[in-house]
Formats: structure tokens, sequence, C-alpha cells
């Protein structure tokens, strides 16, 4: 049972090994392939300090993983990751966020440039009340991604294959997105995030609001879809987090308590809360 | 590929990108400036009507009165008091008027001299000496002034509503009176005063006296009547749907019906009420049982969804706590539900009176628009509710009609903010209850 | 016994009724409660609703009965050389007008005095049977109730029963209510149709009934088209939704997507307070205020325009309406669930971008359900129009000409010194029933989109 648990799928690609940086902190950086880079991060909503001096990266071709007990700071981390906390009124935002090097929270960019580098998927599937086409081709018109008609259509199934729902909508694009099963319109929902031809996927438990077989199949795009971008998904599941993420971060109160590889955070773990929690879970 | 090239352009750098995103924020720039011209153009207008109301209604409050000698020496008014009636009756104030005012200004040379010096003063004033003498027997052997609300017309030039500086032929008033209004002005015997028959009158042929006392009691007996009949009926009603009807076509098919009739017009309502409550029922027209009955049908149905959704907020386990102890269904509803729900209903009900006391279109078609010189005394009496006297008075051609009208208006303002305010209070007060 | 005394003695006995069953459930008891079945207060219930309930019942029947009775029997009693070739039904009103004493166009005949005296006289006699019958009947069940009341006796569940029962009844009022409107001015329309033809009425073009009252005119001359009515009301209409419309609907987005949630606070009970404000009073704005502005105005650009011109009173009905489209909007937009818009701006979308191309599109259903609703709430509209737009029918499209709508005609056709008999009176009917028809379909379909459409995002 343990082993199966713990073998993970993508155990053949190469990981990059965990280094250290800032003395006995958590092991942040899973190595030189950034493609984010947090360096203390703080979110104040009002009064209240949500996440405290989070420093962690976001490496390319590689899922990240968020733990913690509810609460405890992963979605406010990850909504700093695309600046939606800037939608949140009264709420403050400290410390680097760095995309490729460039900081993200720079006053002369505008957010919604940010965002559609980012792409988020959230917990229930929310795709618009449009045709399957326009929800994919949403991104793509805001941001002028494309010069002809054919060129859209291309990028729309393009983002369709990608997140696997391309075969099973290809002869109802014009079909309202609403009228599809959950777990169909999840990957629509992907496939949206994907057409913006985004370089993070921000994940806040993709698969939570759906059935088994339905979340097993987002699961495994998720891996597939590691190979060309860096995901960074919440998760309730210890089992899940196992079978899909490199790396695992764990959060307590708004504090980054350790982050490392997956099965050294599992099998090991540094921290005593992280303990805990690993514990409690397995019961 | 082109999309694909687009979406790898560095965002940071991209001109085109930053372009775009500039032209992107300047529309929604101009969507919330559109959306804040409009909140601005909404609040201008209603202040702009509010203001222009105030404007014209606030001379109103005060009404220009002439201190006139009256000499109540005379031998016949000195009896008792059971004899007193009859010798009020007798005398001829308005002579005692007229000899006031000559003593004033002197003895006007003829008798059309005499009309236009009576007419510095409400036609009236004869009447409005016997009341007072009447309320104050022991005038009776003085010599007394007394302020005596001048004539419509004399008001108008007063508060320069009319021009006083133009040739006497395109001036209300003759140069003669004119002369008068100066020299009384200028002994202090002319000013304006606060207008206490406004709101302790009735309705007249002369504005200068016509106030609204009457009409309001005449609302307010109406409101009496639309309560009694539409309160018990909407609150049953609501808690019948709410807490004891089966989910099925027929109460689908009452809902529907509630719903459709608080969007029904008023005048349709009126029309009802003539036909059935008038000529069916014979309940006599103008009264205010036949008014507050069209406006209980009215008010009916914004009373039963506010009821409604007032008993559907009442968590349910107050209910099951109730029958636990071995209540019945109808105990837990009287004793535990309505009183939980009663804020709820309570304003909805203070909202509906609100509507039901501005309401006119229906009163007109059961004719509440007679012409009322008397205070109604009870709901069988004619009335003419306050919005409809502002109707009435709002096509009256008297030029002095117009600030009756306004002022008339402020006072029904200032009952429904009144009202609505207490009703939003009551809301936010008890919202959070749960 | 006029209706009033019968009601008071009634009254009277249901409090003596109540008293009784409350202390004949006592000396059962033997001062204790334990032994019955229900407490002494449900027994006392039990005997007022009981003494209550049937009598009134009964009045209310008698009520309804009463003058078609009364009419039958006077009708009935006609000779027949009067009734030939005469409506029954304009005859009947016009006896009821002389009985009432109400002044009539024509001379009273001493038939007609006869048949009011009659009618008087019957009334009367009417008004004791049913009295003497209500308080007997009342008398009678009291005693009944009280005698049944036994130890074991149900008095709570008897008494419960019997409140349901005035629960549905209630909740049935709605529905009488709307069965009294589509009667009561059907019966009216059609009295009206008997003597104007539903063509000349639906189709007519001109609408001048004032003409055609004078005793040597024929009044079924096409002088009742509803035609120039209805396009006055629509045009009045339309111009308040060109005012109402954008305005409320931008004051709305702005209201739920932009202004600060203090702002928010404040503002939405204002916009309450101003959707309370009476109609009659923005009519006294239109036509002091408005309509002079807006001929001067126009006179200055050299336009003709009417003192009663249509745009005053469309423009005014536009404010009116523009806290009730703002206010149904706000509600419908703030039902647009909030993980559309994060998805929208997790996108990259703007604000304005979010509001534009997810929000708006998705509440467009109830959006144009608010605006249907608005619609029939303008062409309900009475008092601007009475006060502001004109008498005259005019078959226009110029929104500076004087337009009259069909409210301004019932209104001005029963405020006016008409006898009930006339066709001109009975005209006002049937404008009601097409003015009651036309909204009930405006807001049948405006509610059931507004429905639908609140479900979708429960």
């Amino acid at each position: 049972m343990i082993q199966s648990l713990f073998a993970s799928p993508k155990s053949q690609r190469p990981k990059p090994e965990p280094v250290r940086t800032r003395g006995a902190g958590p092991a942040v950086s899973g190595g030189h392939d950034a493609k984010m880079v947090c360096r203390e991060v703080n979110v104040f909503y009002e009064d209240f300090h949500a996440l405290k001096d989070v420093t962690i990266d976001v490496n390319n071709r590689e899922v990240l993983a968020l733990m913690g007990p509810s609460g405890c700071g992963k979605s406010t981390f990850l909504r700093c990751l695309n600046r939606m906390n800037d939608t949140v009124d009264g709420a403050r935002i400290t410390g680097d966020v760095l995309l490729e090097g460039k900081d993200i929270y720079d006053p002369n960019i505008d957010p919604v440039l940010i965002r559609s580098r980012i792409g988020m998927v959230a917990q229930a599937p929310n795709p618009f009340p449009k045709s399957i086409y326009d929800n994919v081709a949403f991104g793509p018109r805001l941001h002028g991604l494309f010069d002809r008609k054919s060129d859209l259509d291309e990028l729309v199934e393009k983002s369709l294959r990608r997140a696997g729902l391309w075969e099973e909508v290809k002869d109802i694009l014009d079909h309202s997105g609403t009228g599809l099963s959950g777990g169909q319109q999840q990957r629509l929902c992907i496939a949206r995030a994907i057409a913006n031809g985004p370089d993070v996927l921000l994940m806040d438990e993709p698969v939570s609001a759906l059935d088994p077989v339905a979340a097993g199949v987002i699961e495994k795009l998720i891996t597939e879809l590691a190979e060309r971008y860096a995901i960074v998904i919440i998760t309730h599941s210890l089992e899940q987090a196992h079978r899909i993420a490199d790396r695992t971060a764990f959060f307590y109160l708004g504090e980054l308590v350790e982050a490392g590889a997956t099965e050294e955070i599992f099998t090991n773990p540094k921290d005593k809360r992280t303990k805990h929690f690993i514990e409690g879970m397995f019961g | 590929m082109t999309s694909k090239h687009h979406a790898q352009e560095d965002v940071f750098t991209s001109d085109r990108f930053q372009r775009s995103v500039k032209r992107r924020r300047g529309a929604e720039r101009r969507l919330k400036v559109f959306g804040g011209t409009a909140i601005a153009v909404a609040t201008g207008l209603l202040l702009i009507l509010f203001v222009s109301i105030s404007a014209q209604g606030y001379t109103a409050f005060t009404q220009t009165q002439l201190s006139v000698p009256i000499d109540l020496r005379a031998e016949e008014l000195r009896v008792a008091a059971p004899e007193l009636d009859a010798a009020l009756r007798n005398v001829n104030f308005r002579k005692l008027v007229r000899e006031g005012l000559e003593s004033r200004l002197g003895a006007a040379e003829d008798r059309r001299g005499r009309r236009e010096m009576m007419a510095l003063l409400t036609p009236s004033a004869g009447y409005f000496i016997q009341q007072q003498v009447r309320a104050n027997p022991d005038w009776i052997g003085t010599v007394r002034d007394v302020w005596l609300p001048a004539s419509d017309d004399i008001d108008i030039i007063k508060k320069g509503f009319a021009p006083r500086d133009v040739p006497e032929e395109q001036r209300l008033i003759t140069d003669r009176q004119l002369a008068w209004v100066e020299r009384m002005e200028a002994g202090g015997f002319m000013e304006g005063r606060f207008n206490s028959m406004f709101f302790f009158g009735n309705d007249s042929r002369e504005p200068e006296i016509a106030g609204i006392f009457g009409a309001a009691v005449g609302s307010i007996l109406m409101l009496m009547v639309t309560l009694v009949v539409s309160l018990p009926l909407g609150v049953a009603a609501a808690v019948y749907l709410e807490e004891f009807a089966p989910k099925n076509w027929w109460t689908e098919f009452i809902d529907v019906n509630i719903r459709n009739l608080a969007a029904v017009p008023s005048i349709v309502f009126g029309l009802l009420a003539l036909a059935v409550f008038i000529r069916l029922f014979g309940i006599p027209r103008s009264t205010p049982l036949a008014g507050g009955l069209a406006l209980s049908l009215l008010t009916l149905p914004t009373i039963i969804i506010a009821a409604r959704a007032a008993i559907a907020a009442v968590p349910p386990s107050l209910r099951e706590g109730a029958l636990e102890l071995g209540a019945s269904k109808l105990q837990t509803v009287t004793q535990v539900v309505l009183p939980s729900a009663m804020p709820g209903i309570l304003t909805g009900t203070i909202i509906s009176m609100a509507e039901a006391l501005g309401e006119t279109a229906p009163l007109l078609m059961i004719g509440m628009v007679a012409f009322m010189v008397d205070t109604p005394a009870g709901i069988l009496d004619p009335a003419a509710p306050l919005p409809v006297q502002i109707y009435t008075w709002s096509t009256s051609p008297e030029r002095a009609f117009a600030e009756k009208t306004a002022a008339a208006i402020m006072v029904l303002l200032v009952l429904l903010v009144f009202m609505n305010s207490l009703a939003i209070y009551l809301r936010n007060r008890f919202q959070h209850k749960w | 016994m006029p209706v009033s005394l019968t009601l008071a003695v009634i009254f009277a006995l249901t409090a003596i009724g109540f008293l009784s069953g409350l202390r004949r459930a006592w000396s059962i008891g033997q001062g204790s409660r334990r032994d019955l079945h229900s407490l002494p207060v449900y027994h006392g219930w039990w005997v007022a609703l009981c003494t209550l309930l049937p009598a009134v019942i009964l009045i209310l029947m008698a009520v309804i009965i009463k003058y078609p009775l009364i009419d039958a029997l006077v009708w009935a009693d006609l000779p027949d050389s009067y009734t030939e070739g005469r409506n029954r039904a304009v005859t009947l009103s016009r006896i009821d007008a002389v009985a009432a004493g109400i002044e009539t166009r024509q001379a009273v005949t001493a038939e007609e005095q006869a048949a009011a005296d009659r009618m008087l006289g019957l009334h009367n006699l009417f008004d004791w049977i049913m009295g003497l019958a209500a308080i007997g009947l009342s008398l009678l069940l009291g005693v009944y109730a009280n005698a049944r009341i036994h130890k074991d006796f149900r008095a709570r569940n008897s008494s419960e029963r019997i409140f349901l029962g005035l629960l549905v009844a209630c909740s049935v009022v709605a529905i009488l209510t709307t069965i009294g409107i589509v009667f009561s001015l059907a019966t009216e329309a059609l009295l009206f149709f008997s003597v104007v033809t539903p063509q000349d009425f639906f189709f007519g073009l001109d609408w001048s009934p004032q003409n055609a009252i004078r005793e040597d005119q024929n009044v079924a001359e096409g002088a009742f088209g509803f035609v120039p009515l209805f396009t006055g009301s629509l045009i009045i209409a339309g111009i308040a939704m060109l005012v109402a419309a954008p305005v409320g609907l931008l004051s709305a987005i702005y209201m739920v997507e932009f202004a600060h949630p203090n702002i928010r606070a404040t503002a939405k009970p204002v916009i309450e307070i101003l959707a309370g404000v009476p109609t009659v009073v923005y009519g006294f704005f239109a036509a002091v205020t408005v309509a002079p502005i807006i001929k001067t105005f126009g006179e200055s650009m050299g336009l003709t325009v009417s003192s009663e011109s249509a745009l005053a009173a469309g423009m005014v009905m536009g404010i009116m309406i523009i806290p009730f489209v703002s206010s149904l909007s706000d509600d419908v937009i703030s039902s647009v669930p909030y993980r559309l818009r994060d998805a929208a701006l997790s996108l990259g979308a703007t604000e304005g971008e979010t509001i534009l191309k997810v929000v708006l599109p998705a509440a467009l259903p109830g959006l144009l359900s608010a605006m249907v609703l608005a619609i029939s709430r303008a062409l309900g509209e009475t008092m601007i129009v009475v006060m502001a737009a004109g008498l005259a029918a005019n078959l226009t499209a110029n929104p500076l000409e004087s337009v009259t709508t069909i409210t301004v005609q019932i209104t001005t056709v029963l405020t006016g010194d008409q006898p009930f008999d006339s066709p001109t009176t009975l005209s006002a009917f049937a404008l009601g029933l097409a003015l009651f028809l036309v909204t009930l379909v405006l807001n049948i379909i405006g509610l059931r989109v507004m429905e639908v459409y609140q479900e979708r995002y429960d």
C-alpha cells in the first residue's frame, strides 16, 4: 500500500538537486531552473498577517504541491503569484516575486499582463456561460494573441488538445461550456488557461469538486502538462501530492514550514509540524 | 505559429503589450466614468427635483398677514354663554373688519374703494374673527389688534412673485391697493408670519386659508383601514404559504399570482375597487373605507412577499426546538416563528404603508377628489387624502395654490422619508440577529 | 339593520362566546386543567370561532348576492312598456343612480322613480333579513359550540383546524383579487362592447369620447379608437426607458463593480427612499418645472413644442423609473457568481473587460427582464401623465407634440361628471382591461425570465 502510494509516475524524469539557500531554512529552490522566485513574501489583509516571510522557488517543468491545514496561507500564496490578491480590498504585499528574474509587482507592469503569463485554475470548474470555443478564445481575444481567425481556430484546437478535451468536444464547439460534465468543465478551464500561452499554471485543488474518475483524468493531465509548464498546485491529498508532485511545500499558520522533494518531505520531515500533519493524514 | 509567437513575447518589455494594455485600461476608465456620470446624473436630477419643489414650497410656510384693530365693544355681544352663539351670528364681523381697516388706512372714498380695501384681506376675514371671538370670549368689550390673512393677490405681491413696479393694468392689484400695502408695510402692520392655517386648516377655495389638516386626517384614516385589512390578511397568507402549504401546482399558482399582482398598475386596482367595492358592495364613494380597501388590495402583495421572506429567514433550528418541546405546528408558528419574523414583517409593512400613503391614481377612480371643507370624522365621511389634495391643488388656476402644492409635497415627502428610513433602520438593526 | 350594527352585535357575541367557553372549560376541569384534553383558552377560541366565522361568511355571501338579486327583482317588476328595447345593465345602473340621488342627464320618469323607491325598500328589507339571520346563526352556533365542551373534547385540534382554514382563505385572497380584476373589468368592458364594436375600439384611430355623448350623436361613430392612446402610452414609456435604462444600468454597474463598499452602503438605502417618492410629486415636477424648460429650450431652437409635450412627461417618468431599474439591475448583476469574475480576472481581463465580456453577458436575461418590468411599470403609470401629458388623442410619433395615454383617459373619464351608464364611463373599463392584459403579459414574461435566471446561479 505504502509502496504504491510512494511510486511517483514521474520518477524517471531527472530531478534537480535541492539547494539550500538562506541558511537552515526550508529547501526553497529546486535548482538552477527557477521560473519564479519568491523572497520574503508577506501578505496582510487589513491587520491580519496572512503570509509570513515566504521564500521559495517555482521551477520549470516541475509540479510544486502546496500542503497544509485549511487557512494556512496556501491559497493566499497562490494568489500572490499572479497578483490576484490585488483584487482583494485591503490586501497588502511585501517582498519580491520574480518571474524569469523580473519583478511582477513592478509598478510599471500592469497585472493583467502578469496574469496572461501565469494561468490559474480554480477549485470548482468555472466555465463562462459561453460556447466552448469562446471560453477557450477568451484570453487570446483579450490579449490579441492572433492575427487571423484561422490562427485563433488553431490556438483553440491546440489548447483543447493539450487539455485532453479536443476529441470529446471538437463537434460541439458552439455548445455552452456550462453544459459539459464536471470533469470536462475543469479540463475546459485548463484549456482556457493554456490558450494564453502561460509559463506557469496555478491550480487551487483542481480535482476536489470532481468524482474520482474525472479526478484521475485531470491528475494524469497535470503530469503531462508538467513537461511544458511550471505547475503550482494546492492539494489536500497526500496521495495526490505523491502521485504528481516533484516537490512539496508545507504551510502552517501563514508560514512556509518546510519544502523539498516530495519523497523527502513525506518520509523524512525535518519539522515536527510537518510530521504531525503527515501522520495525522495517515491516521 | 503566429499565436505562439505573440504569446511568447516578453510582457515586461513588449511595446505591443504595453500599448494594448494602455488601450484596454482606457476602455475600462471610460466605463467607470460612464457609471460615475450615470450616478451623478441620477442624483443630480433628483436633487433638482427636491430643490425645485422646496424652492417653490418654502414660501407657503409663511403667510402675509395684516394687523387690523377690531372693536368688540358692541352692546349685543355682552351676553352670557348660552346666547353668545346667536349673538355672534347676528354681528356683522365683516363690517367690524372694514372699520378696522379704515381706521388704519382712512375711509375709502367710494364703494369701489371699499371693495378694493376689503380685497386686501381674505374674503373669510369676518368668519375668521367670529371664530376667534368664539374661542376667546374675553376679547368681548375690548379693541384688539388681530392678525388677519391677506388675500392671495396681496400675498403674492408681498412675496415678490408678481411685480409691483409695472403699470396698473399689468399688476395683480390696483394703484390704490398698492399704496395701502406700502402704508401698512411702513407702519409694521403687514408682515409674513408663520402660516398655521396651512397645517391646521382644511381645504378651501381661497388659497390663503387653505390647509392640509383635513387631507392629512383623511390619509391617516385611510391608512388605518389599509393596515387593519392588509396586515392580518398578508401575514396569514404568508404563514400559510411558508409554513403549511404543500409544494404543489396550487401553491405555485398562488405564488405566481401574488408576484404578478405586485406589478399590476395601481390604476387597475382603482377600477377594481370602483366596480366591486362601490358598485357591487355599495360602499359610499369618496370615503376612507373605500380608499383603504382599495389600497389594501394594492399593498397586500408587498406585505405577503415581505412577510414570507421574513418567515423564511427564521432558522429551522428554532422551529425544531419548539416542536421537540411538544408544541403543535400552529403554536410553533404563533409563538416562535412569528415573533422572530416580526422585525422583517414590520419593515415590509412600513414600506408598503409608505407606498399606500403616496398612492393617488386608484383614489381618483373611487371619487376621492371631492372638495372637502370639513375634517373627516370617521371612515364613512368623505375625504380627500394628502396626495389627492396635492393633485387637486396642482390643477387649481390660482397662482397662490402653486406654492401650497409644493409645500404639501414637502410635508408628504418628509413623512415618507421618515417612514422609509424607519423601515431601513429596523431592517439593518435586526438583520444580523442570527 | 345596517351592516355595521350587525357586525358590532356579532363581535360582541364572539367576545361573550370566548369568555363562556373559557368558563365552561374551567368549571368542567374544576379549576384544574390537568383533566382537560386541551387548555381552557382553546375552548374559548373554539366557541368564539364558531360564533364569529359562519356569521361573517354569511354576511359576505349576502353582500355579494345582494345587488344582483335586488337588480333582478327590480328589473322583473318594471313594466314591459318601459323595458322594451333597453339595455338591462344600463337601465339598472340608471335606476341605481336615481335611488342614490345622483344627477343624471335625462329627467327622471315616474317609472324610474317608482323602481328606485322599490330598490331602496328592497335594500332595507334585505339588510334586516341578513342582519337577523347572521345574528341568529351566530347565537345558535355559539350555544352549540358551548354545549359540545366536555372533558375529552379536543378543542385545540378543532380550533387549530379552523385557524388553518382561515390561513388558507387568506392566501386565496390573492387569487380572488386577480379573478376580481379580470371579472369586473371584463363585465363592464363587455357592456361597453355592446355599444362600441371591438373592431372600432381596437383598431380605431380616433379617440374623442367627449363629442360622442351629445344626444344627437351616434356614440358608435368611431370615437372610441384605442390606437392613439396606446401609441401615446408607448411613446412616453419609450422616452422614459431611453432615460432610465442607460442611467439605471450604468449606475448599477458602477455601484456593484466600482463603488467603495461604504458608498454602496449609503447609496442603496438612498435609492430605496427615492423609489418611494410618490408619482404625484413627479407629476408636479413634470408639469411645473420640466415642461416649461423643454418648451423654452425647444422654442429657442426654432421648434414647435407643446406645453404638454410627450418629452416632458416621458423624461420625468424616466427619472421616476431610474431607481427601479437600478435596484433591479443591481440585484441581477450582484447575483452573477464571483467565481466567474475571478476566472476572467485570472485570465488577464481588466475589471472593465470582466464586466463587459463576462458579467453583463451572464446577467443579460436578468437585465432584459428588469427592463421588461420597467416598461410595464411605465405603461401603467398614471399621475405623471395625468398631470403633464395631454388630454387630446393625437396619433403622432413626434415627442414634442402632446399625446394622451391609456391611463390619462381612464382617469379623465372616471373623474369627469359622466353618468355611470354612459359608454364613455364604460370605455374606462375597456381601457383598463387592455392595460391590464398588456402589463400582465409583460409582467409574466419579466418575472418568468428573472426566475429562470436566478435559479441558474443558485
